[in-house]
Order: structure tokens, then sequence, then C-alpha cells
């Protein structure tokens, strides 16, 4: 359906920032290291919907916003994937995955 | 209200609740639950924006990939049971303030903006224009993204697998 009547550009992009500082306030407040990988997540798609509104609301006889989503999931992937490596390694050599504790650089 | 709105207001409330007990939530488990719920209600943001293929790759891989990801890493990494300690006051106060402050700042720039509202037709979002454009080279083709993008992933599968090995000398 095309929402350009019904819905204006400005909730969309009011509703992206919401969820932007959402994720932002999870890698802030949280100590964990999975739970700030979730608020990165969070960030992330704050930013697709960004993508995805301004190539529906202004640019719709191009996929540009389209394609550039796509690449973003794709890369979010491929993140998630090494810093879940990391994390397990990290959980291997310190025993925990509190940023807190894990403060050595060499062991 | 008509339908649209209805939908796009139960989505986006969805969005924000679920994404604010996903970084409040004490059991780790449960924020990665309410991530997901997150995760389902943006692609349904998508479906409404008529990128049907983009909330299935949406799904498929955040929802069935990222997630699931997740949950696997919780299991290996920490008791099933176990509380998170509660974020110290000074942490919780200046995240909320920079949050806060964030979230009132851009929507004031946001709302002071006005977008021109384009007229030109729409072009059709269905799998056979997609994957022409995916493919090609020309002026709108993205072949150069995709190819770099399928090195980067193949580098992030190589790259990982390394980071985890066990015994590596």
């Amino acid at each position: 359906m095309n929402l350009q009547g019904e819905i204006p550009l400005d909730y969309m992009i009011v509703l992206s920032t919401m969820l932007f500082f959402v994720g932002l306030m999870g890698v802030l407040i949280r100590r964990n290291l999975i739970t700030m990988l979730m608020g990165i997540e969070l960030m992330l798609n704050a930013v697709n919907i960004n993508f995805v509104a301004f190539n529906h609301y202004l640019f719709p006889h191009r996929l540009e916003g389209h394609f550039f989503a796509l690449i973003v999931v794709a890369i979010a992937a491929a993140e998630a994937a090494i810093a879940i490596a990391l994390i397990i390694n990290i959980y291997r050599q310190f025993g925990t995955v509190s940023v807190d504790d894990v403060d050595e650089l060499k062991y | 209200m008509t339908g649209p709105k209805i939908i796009f207001f139960v989505l986006a409330a969805a969005i924000v609740v679920f994404a604010i007990l996903s970084i409040t939530s004490r059991k780790i488990l449960r924020a990665a639950i309410f991530l997901l719920f997150v995760l389902v209600a943006i692609s349904g943001l998508f479906y409404m924006m008529n990128f049907q293929f983009l909330a299935a790759v949406q799904l498929i891989l955040y929802a069935g990939g990222i997630v699931v990801l997740i949950v696997f890493s919780i299991l290996l990494t920490s008791q099933i049971n176990s509380k998170l300690d509660p974020p110290k006051l000074n942490h919780l106060l200046s995240g909320a303030v920079t949050a806060i402050g964030g979230i009132v700042l851009s929507s004031i720039t946001i709302l002071q903006f006005t977008f021109k509202p384009t007229h030109t037709a729409a072009i059709g979002t269905d799998m056979r224009t997609i994957g022409r454009q995916l493919m090609d080279t020309d002026v709108h083709g993205y072949a150069l993204p995709f190819e770099v993008i399928s090195v980067l992933l193949l580098a992030a599968l190589v790259g990982s697998i390394f980071i985890a090995q066990k015994n590596r000398t």
C-alpha cells in the first residue's frame, strides 16, 4: 500500500530516532557484552527504518534505500558472527562476559 | 483513524515498548526474546511500505539467524537462571539523559523540517525488478556492492572460525 497520504514521513523518522536512542542507552547502561551487542542491533535496525522510509516516501522511482538496507542487514549479520566469536573467546579466557571484569589486554 | 494508521501505531508502540524492555530486562534470555519481537515488528513496517523482499530478509536473517546466534551465545556463556546486576545509578542516569536529550533534540529538528512530497510514479518492488537491479551493471545496477558483500561475508566466516578456534598455536 502507499502510505504517502496516510502517515507522514515525520512519524517514521521520529520512530526510528526513538529506537536509535533506546539502542544507544542499552549500550551505555548494560555491562554485559551480549546485551551491548543487542543494543547495537537495535541501532542498526533504526537506520534501516530510515533508509526504507526515505526510499518509500521521497524516491519511490528508485530502489536505492532498499538496497542500502539489504547491505546493512548483511553487514549486521557478519558483525554479529564476529562479535559472538570474540565473546566466546573472551569467556574462555576470563570466565565472564562483563566488560568491568575484562580489563587485561595481555593474558 | 484509518486502517494503515492503526497498524502503524500498533507496530510503533510494539517496537518502542519491546526495545525498552529488551534493554532493561534483567534476565538475559528474556532480553533476547524482546529483541526478537522488535525485529518482527520492524519487518511488519517494511511490509507496510511495500518492500516484501526486504521484510522477508529481515525475518529470515534477523529473527531466524542473528537472534538464534545470540541465544546460542547466551546459553554458552551464562547461567540461565542468573539475573544480571542492575545498572549502576550513574550509568543509568547518564544513559537516560543522553537518550532523552537525543530524542528531544532530534525530534525538534525533524519536525521543523518540511519534506517535499514527490509525485513521481513508484517503481514496482516485485522480485523481478529487484533481481534485475541487483545483478545489473548499469546506472541503477548494484552488481559491485553485491559482489563486495559476498567477499565480506566470506571473510567474516573465515575470521569468526579462526577467532573461535580452540587450540591454535
